[in-house]
Formats: structure tokens, sequence, C-alpha cells
């Protein structure tokens, strides 16, 4: 018999707030976190707009009485600030008392001091430290250590899917036995390499971004951290802990059509979501809101739109909250399973912000206002490149 | 509750490309080690395989040999784990970045730099629309990735299932690693039995195995449970009694037990207690003949199950004087500077 997977506590660090509260407020009163770039040095300054965090790494450490003498990456940072608020959330005290696991997810890992320091390492011995910080499980491993806990840990990089398929993995590890507790999300930091990467890619708007938007120019790059606590039934059972909502489905597939674009019919998108249904046991139809992956490219948002149009015989309300956060890459889907959550809380849809033009191929529109309705299921869709595609179904408690 | 059997393995290593651990001769270990390249074009056309990262070919590479091994052409999962990806791209990006003061960049390197681009790569080439994950938790990433093989094929309607590690090596990083002592520094000895100097010797490499829950006449052995931690919780021997005590063993009821010795002197204290918790059980080693990479257990596994398979125990994996006098239950043991630890449990089946 499988095991339900319950969601009991949250933490979330992006530019709409250093909590949920604060995202949820920002949500509702339509403030976007975009914003000009402060923190990085870069010459493209001037051309991009981002969802900065505006704490400086000396801030965090501060936040989160770190010594003098440690190595944090600003990922680790705000991984570990994110995932210290879900724990204390779910109001765990003794984090080892049950078999509990943290599941992360990055991609630009320890890439933000690497760029700072790459080459000069001789020069100055100083920066060494940083070395080992480099790799993606090194971030993972911080969070652990601070939280203390000893057990399964991983992570998992699938680019901008990640987080989703920690959340994923957490589930069918609880549902199967193999944990009775699990932290699962994502966080990844701001970086001249992903700016210039997905320069490259002339995918970066240089604008405010416009999710679904007929004229949309491209993504706006964004930072954030999010973590889920997920329990089993029986732990809640015996603890008669206040349950978020559920993870009642997920699905991940390959486009396997292109290693950055994805496929005209999003034939992956439309997999993934097939097979969350099948899992959640729910049709279509139950669906009363789609916090869709969104960018804001062009590729993405008309692949992911027909996808749904496949999917759904009628499209539910759906809105992208890309236009508030920027896109977070790896730490996306948990900042989005969290906005899904705040929905099902509150019977909240969050707008589509700077939507104005329909588009051409497609005949659906997003929310552009916040909605009060009854909302019991939510699906989170998150594609990365590489074809990976997943999607989450969330459900009211 | 269903099996989960490895009934295909493919692999490129720093060994020649048709080395066999029961025959061949063992290119003894350098410090840094490069990975034998096979003919790829057979595989990959010729204009693709110049742009493709090292790691994405050897992937692409040792996938197909397990699938073939296998004779499995209906993977439902791609499953991939890796230390650092397609590092040799990333450093590319970088140096681009930094040299032309980001500007004239061209997004190909970018591109490949992504962790997943292995993964991604092998599920284009497969045309491959299934469940595709990518691990990337130091000398741990493989068994994560064998650890969620292992769940998808006993409770998920799965049964059959692609996974592998890979890692390549890129000139800065390797630098890198000189300068805080990751490596060996140039002229030290590679002691895997007895080390004297601390770092590895490093290396680079794909092992990637075709799993099933159906035994077939090529099933080389059934892993019988994964288990990945950051930490002790315990003592190290209680841990280890519980972990073989969830598959009714005991540590006296394995047959060989394999460490990821990797030579550095530090992590050989780790390694001396294991020594000690299994002193009376054949002990062996494979990183002398891999080298040292975060996912070299992979080809670990590779050997422990061609052991298993042929029921042979050849001298060059011996770790100790004790010689098993069967081969039937086989535990894998490996971390990375005391953290990122992974238990194997392999049957003969």
């Amino acid at each position: 018999m499988q095991k339900k997977v319950a969601i009991t506590g949250m933490g979330i660090i992006s530019s709409i707030g250093l909590s949920v509260e604060e995202n949820f407020q920002s949500l509702i009163s339509k403030k976007s976190g975009i914003s000009d770039l402060e923190n990085i040095q870069t010459r493209h300054a001037s051309e991009i707009k981002v969802g900065e965090i505006k704490i400086t790494n000396q801030e965090l450490q501060h936040l989160l009485n770190l010594p003098e003498e440690n190595t944090f990456t600003r990922t680790g940072l705000l991984g570990t600030y994110a995932a210290k608020k879900a724990v204390e959330s779910a109001g765990i005290s003794d984090i080892n008392e049950l078999r509990t696991g943290l599941i992360s997810s990055t991609s630009v890992a320890g890439m933000d001091f690497t760029e700072k320091h790459y080459k000069k390492y001789e020069e100055h011995p100083e920066y060494q430290k940083y070395i080992q910080s480099h790799d993606a499980g090194d971030s993972s491993n911080k969070i652990a250590n601070y939280l203390g806990l000893k057990g399964f840990v991983t992570t998992i990089s699938t680019a901008c899917s990640s987080a989703a398929n920690a959340i994923m993995l957490g589930a069918s590890m609880i549902e199967n036995g193999y944990l009775d507790r699990v932290i699962v999300g994502g966080t990844d930091a701001l970086s001249k390499f992903t700016i210039n990467g997905f320069k490259t890619l002339m995918i970066l708007s240089d604008t405010y971004n416009t999710p679904f938007d007929n004229n949309r120019k491209g993504l706006n790059l964004g930072e954030a951290a999010a973590y889920l606590v997920l329990e089993s039934d029986e732990v809640i059972k015996k603890s008669n802990k206040k349950v978020l909502a559920y993870v009642a489905g997920y699905g991940n597939a390959n486009d396997a059509f292109h290693q950055t674009a994805s496929s005209e019919n999003g034939e992956g998108a439309y997999l993934a979501m097939k097979q969350a249904f099948e899992k959640a046991s729910i049709l279509p139809d139950q669906i009363d809101y789609i916090n869709v992956h969104g960018t804001a490219t062009p590729n993405n948002d008309l692949s992911e739109g027909r996808a749904i149009s496949r999917i759904f015989s009628k499209v539910p309300k759906f809105s992208s909250t890309k236009a508030y956060t920027g896109h977070t890459l790896a730490a996306a889907a948990a900042i989005e399973a969290v906005y899904s959550v705040l929905a099902l809380q509150n019977n909240i849809i969050f707008p589509n912000l700077n939507f104005k033009t329909p588009m051409e191929e497609l005949n659906i529109v997003p929310e552009t206002e916040v909605v009060q309705t009854e909302i019991n299921h939510v699906l989170s869709n998150s594609f990365g490149f590489g074809g990976n595609c997943s999607t989450l179904i969330f459900s009211k408690s | 509750m269903k099996n989960c059997y490895i009934n295909g393995i493919g692999n490129v290593s720093i060994q020649s490309v048709d080395f066999d651990v029961f025959e061949s001769e063992i290119a003894e270990i350098q410090i840094l080690n490069k990975a034998q390249q096979p003919s790829y074009k057979d595989l990959i056309a010729p204009a693709m395989s110049r742009r493709m990262a090292k790691g994405v070919k050897m992937g692409i590479y040792a996938a197909n040999k397990a699938l073939f091994n296998a004779k499995m052409v209906d993977p439902q999962a791609v499953i991939v784990g890796t230390g650092l990806g397609c590092i040799e791209d990333s450093e590319k990006f970088l140096e681009a970045i930094i040299d032309n003061d980001e500007q004239f960049l061209t997004p190909t390197a970018f591109i490949q730099s992504t962790h997943n681009t292995v993964a991604a790569q092998i599920a284009l080439h497969l045309q491959c629309k299934a469940y595709n994950f990518t691990y990337v938790n130091g000398s741990n990433s493989f068994e994560s990735a064998l650890f969620d093989a292992f769940m998808q094929l006993k409770h998920f309607n799965k049964e059959n299932i692609l996974i592998g590690g890979v890692d390549e090596i890129a000139p800065y990083t390797f630098s890198m690693y000189e300068m805080i002592g990751k490596v060996k520094q140039s002229g030290e000895e590679v002691n895997f039995k007895n080390p004297q100097t601390k770092g590895i010797a490093l290396a680079e490499g794909a092992t990637f195995f075709a799993l099933s829950n159906h035994k077939t006449n090529n099933s080389y052995a059934e892993v019988l449970d994964v288990m990945l931690f950051n930490a002790f919780k315990d003592n190290e021997a209680t841990e280890i009694n519980t972990f073989l005590a969830k598959n009714n063993l005991s540590v006296s009821d394995l047959d060989v037990v394999f460490f990821g010795v990797n030579a550095d002197v530090h992590q050989q204290e780790f390694y001396n207690r294991m020594k000690a918790i299994f002193n009376e059980i054949p002990q062996a080693y494979y990183q002398h003949i891999s080298g040292s990479y975060d996912t070299a257990s992979a080809f670990g596994l590779k050997v422990a199950a061609e052991i298993i398979q042929k029921q042979q125990y050849p001298k060059v994996v011996q770790y100790n004087n004790i010689e098993p006098t069967k081969i039937e239950k086989i535990l894998m043991i490996n971390q990375f500077n005391n953290t990122d630890f992974s238990f194997v449990l392999l049957s003969k089946c």
C-alpha cells in the first residue's frame, strides 16, 4: 500500500520576499521582483532585467550565523536559508528522530564563486578554499550539515526542471517506505555564467518578461531557493501535524527533440502531464489552476501552450509567476510548488503580470488579475534544457 | 516484489578499449589518467562528434554497449550520475567569458555545460521519451542513479532501465585540484594499499548498465540493496550491520567486500576502519584500474558484477590475502572525504 505524501512545511527566498508570507503578499498585490542587476559585475547589466534578491552574501551569512571561515557560495547560502525556514515551519525539532532525507537541486552550483576567482587561485591562495564548493553536491551537503541531518542526501540537476524532480523523488521515496520525511527543493544564484549563456542563446529579454504574450521577448533570469518538507501519512497520524497540501501526482518525460529547444507540439510536456494525471488518479477537468512553466521565451510558451491545449479539452485558469520572480532555473519548480500550495490554501489564482496580447497561434489567455475561486487541485509544469519535462499535481489537504 | 538485475554493461575507461579484468594487463596508474577513447564513428556522425563533449561521447558509447550487451531496446528510464557533468565545456565557456570580456560568445559550450547533457543526449540518440534524471552528488552520484533505478524497478511499472556514471577531466579543474591537494603532486607515489601522501590519482570514464526486473541468460548479478547517505548517524559497524540485517545477512555472509580506496592517506583512515570490520572477508579494490573520479564506483560495480557472473576472483583486484570460497554476496563501500557514502549489495542470480 502506497503512503500518501503530505506537505508540512515550506521555506522560500526569492526576489519577491524572504518568507512564504512575503512572497504571498507580493503575489496578491502584483508586486514584481524584477529589477536592474546590482550584485554582479557584467557588461550586460544595462541590457537585462533580473529577479535579484537584494541581500548580499555577507548579510545572508549573518542571518544564518555562519562562522567567518565558511566556504558557502551564494547558491549554498540561499538554499540553507530556505531549507532552515522549511524545517522550522514544519515544527521539526529533532531532525534525525525519523528517517529524514534531503533531496536538493541546483544547476549553477558554486559557479557564482568560481567565475569570480577563476584563474586567480594561484595568486590568491585565500580563494582556494572555494574550489571544492564548485560541485553541485557541495551545496546539498552544506545544507544537510547546517540542519544536522544525517541520512539520505542527494542532488538532482536536470536544468530548469531540477526541483520538480527533487520533489518527485522525495514523494516516491515516502510512498514506497524508503523515508519517513524528506526536505525537497532547489537553489540557484544568479551568475555571470548563466547571464552570458542565456544571452548567447538570445532568449534574454531586455525588459520585463511577458509570459504567454504574443510579443514576448524572452526571459529574465532570477535567483531563489525553496524547500518543502514532505512526510508520510503515518508520521502525520502520530504527530497530528497540520497538513498544508498533498503531493498527489507527478510525471517525468523527455522531449527527445533538441538539446535546448522544445518540440513544436510539446510532446515531452504532454507526456509528463499525462503521467501526472494517471499517478494522481484525477482527470484533467479536475484541475482548477495551472502554474505554467511560462518562461516568456517564444519557444517555451508556444510549445507548452500547445501541450496544454492538447491535453485539456477545456483549459483551466492558468498563469506564469515568472514575471514576478524571473526564471530561477533549478529553483523554479520549488518556488512554484510553494506558490501552488499557497493557491490551494487561499483559494487564489495569482495573476500573470505584463500580459497584453493573446498569442496568435493559440486561443488560450492567462489570468491577469487575482482570482478568488475554489481550488482543489493545482498542476505545476517545469521544463528544462535537455528535453527534461516534469509535472507535479498538488491537492488540497 | 520485483527484482533488479544487471543484464548489460558498457564502459569507457583509462584501460584499453577491450579491457578484460580477468585477462588484460593493467596500464599503470598515473596522477592524471585520460580515458582511452574508442572509435565513435559507427555510432555518432563525425560532424556531430567533433562538437560533442568527451563526456557525452563516452556516455553514448557506454550506454549503447550496455543496451546491446543486454539486448535491450526500450529502456523506460535513462538515469545518469555525474560529479561535474561536462566540465570541459564549463571551463571553455567561462574562459571565453573572461578572455573576451563577455563578448563574441557562442552558445555551444554553454549548452553542453549543463549537468544533464549526457542523459539528454542519450535520450536524443535513442529517441527515448521516458523518465530522464541526472544526479550530481559527488562520489555517490552514480549510486543515486542506481538507487532511483532500483526503486523504479521495484515499485513502478518499469521493466528496463538504463543507468550510468560518467565524468571527464578538464585541464584547469585538474590544476585547481593540484593547488588544494585533491590530486597528488607531481612525482608522488600512487599507492592504494599503503598510501603515504594525500590526494587521488584523477581519471575519467563512463560505465553504463542495462538493468531489468527480468533475469536473462546474460544477467550478471542481482542488485539486492542500495543505500546512500551524507554521514553515519551511528557507529560505523552498527550501521553496516543494520544494513546487512535488513537484507537478512551479516558480515560473515559476505563473500567479497569492495572498497573504493583511492590512494589518499587521509581517506585511508576510513578504509582502515572498514578493513578491521571486514578483517575475515576477502577484500577487493578497483580504483588502481579505473583511477579515481566521482563516478569511478560505477567501474567498481562493473568489476564486481563480472566477478559474480564468471565466478572467478582475479588476483589483480585482491586487496587482502583472503580468497573467497564462493562468490555469491558482494558488498561495495564507497565515500569521498568522509561524506557521500554508499553501500551497494550484490548477489549471484
